[in-house]
């Protein structure tokens, strides 16, 4: 069989096409028609989920949607955070723009600063939720509140929380009512009939909380370990091919804003309303 | 880079700036009016989700720019809401659509 040789290329007739000048067909670079292409498969899932939300809690008996299990000052720090990343995501790509590498630097070193922080009040709030039981006690009481104590090698367990008689008394823990006080409960292992962690098992309330809020915050890292190549290793295509490595800003910067956009819906859906 | 071009960028970014502060004022808007009982909370839930519209419109618009995008993106994304929504209306549709004799609360 004769061997065919291949033509000779020239590398640069290799480089991928339209990575900074428009095509003349959509008049954009083939980055930016990718991203928002993806960004609209992601408005599906999100979207798909909060409708799965919106039925849920439709379909809630009277009085058995929780209100007030999150921490709203602790959404709301979250939700600043999550702003400021995006202003200093801006600020990066703009910074680029300018010609001014030192300050996208300061910039997206910011955001991911700000996106760690995001992660950890998060890990903070599921911590909350994963330490906090409802226990059932065979004479038909219900305790309720954080576990101080749980050695399985002892008898009992003890918690910091209170007694309530109906389970309904826990679904409506609004802070504009008056607390509850807690005190540390003392329960003996032989008198539980049930022992549960509020976590996505918990009730449907709880599983679509952790579903959405862990899909979003699985997006939070996502993204930044994309700005963070951008920041490090990435960052060397400054030198090379300065406008390309912009329009990687410009790219990364539309994902992150999405998923503060998402944050914007999610906040008040969950945490106030 | 031309120092008209360079100017340009100064407006943007002075324009971010205000963007940015508008989205803290509406967070801290929103956390405020779900403690005000306006007497029905669908009312709460409303003004809830208006004030959260107006700040995903001031990050679209402008932080992703969509305020000044070409037409092609404007169509994808026509597409994108017409279909998400055509989702939530099927979903909630389904709901009141139970058999006969079906027990609900």
């Amino acid at each position: 069989m004769p061997k065919t040789s291949r033509p000779k290329t020239n590398p640069a007739d290799m480089d991928i096409p339209y990575t900074v000048q428009p095509r003349e067909d959509t008049g954009l670079y083939n980055a930016k028609v990718g991203v928002w292409l993806f960004l609209a498969s992601e408005v599906m899932l999100f979207g798909a989920l909060f409708s799965s939300y919106i039925l849920l809690r439709v379909g809630s008996p009277e009085g058995y949607w929780p209100r007030g299990w999150l921490n709203v000052p602790v959404g709301t720090v979250n939700t600043l955070v999550l702003i400021t990343s995006s202003i200093t995501t801006v600020m990066a790509w703009a910074s680029c723009k300018m010609n001014q590498f030192g300050r996208f630097k300061v910039f997206h070193a910011c955001t991911l600063v700000l996106a760690l922080m995001f992660v950890c009040i998060k890990s903070y709030e599921y911590h909350d939720k994963f330490t906090h039981y409802e226990i059932t006690l065979q004479d038909g009481r219900i305790a309720d509140g954080h576990i101080v104590e749980n050695n399985p090698k002892t008898d009992h367990v003890v918690i910091s929380g209170r007694y309530v008689q109906d389970r309904r008394d826990l679904y409506d823990l609004e802070a504009r009512k008056a607390p509850h006080h807690h005190e540390e409960i003392r329960i003996s292992r032989s008198q539980i009939e049930k022992m549960e962690r509020y976590g996505p098992w918990h009730n449907t309330y709880l599983a679509i909380y952790f579903t959405l809020t862990g899909l979003h915050a699985l997006h939070v890292i996502g993204g930044a370990i994309v700005i963070g190549f951008l920041w490090g290793p990435g960052s060397k295509m400054w030198e090379t091919d300065p406008e390309r490595f912009t329009n990687r800003v410009e790219i990364s910067g539309l994902f992150w804003h999405f998923v503060d956009l998402v944050w914007i819906f999610l906040f008040p859906v969950l945490y106030l309303i | 880079m031309t120092a008209q071009h360079h100017e340009g960028f100064e407006q943007h970014v002075r324009r971010y700036l205000y963007v940015f502060y508008a989205l803290l004022f509406g967070t801290l808007i929103t956390v405020g009016a779900s403690y005000i009982p306006f007497g029905n909370h669908a009312f709460n839930i409303a003004v809830a989700l208006c004030i959260a519209c107006a700040k995903a419109f001031l990050v679209a618009g402008f932080f992703m720019h969509l305020i000044s995008e070409r037409k092609m993106i404007y169509g994808l994304l026509g597409f994108t809401v017409f279909f998400v929504l055509g989702l939530m209306v099927l979903t909630l549709s389904a709901y009141a659509d139970f058999p006969p004799l079906t027990v609900t609360h």
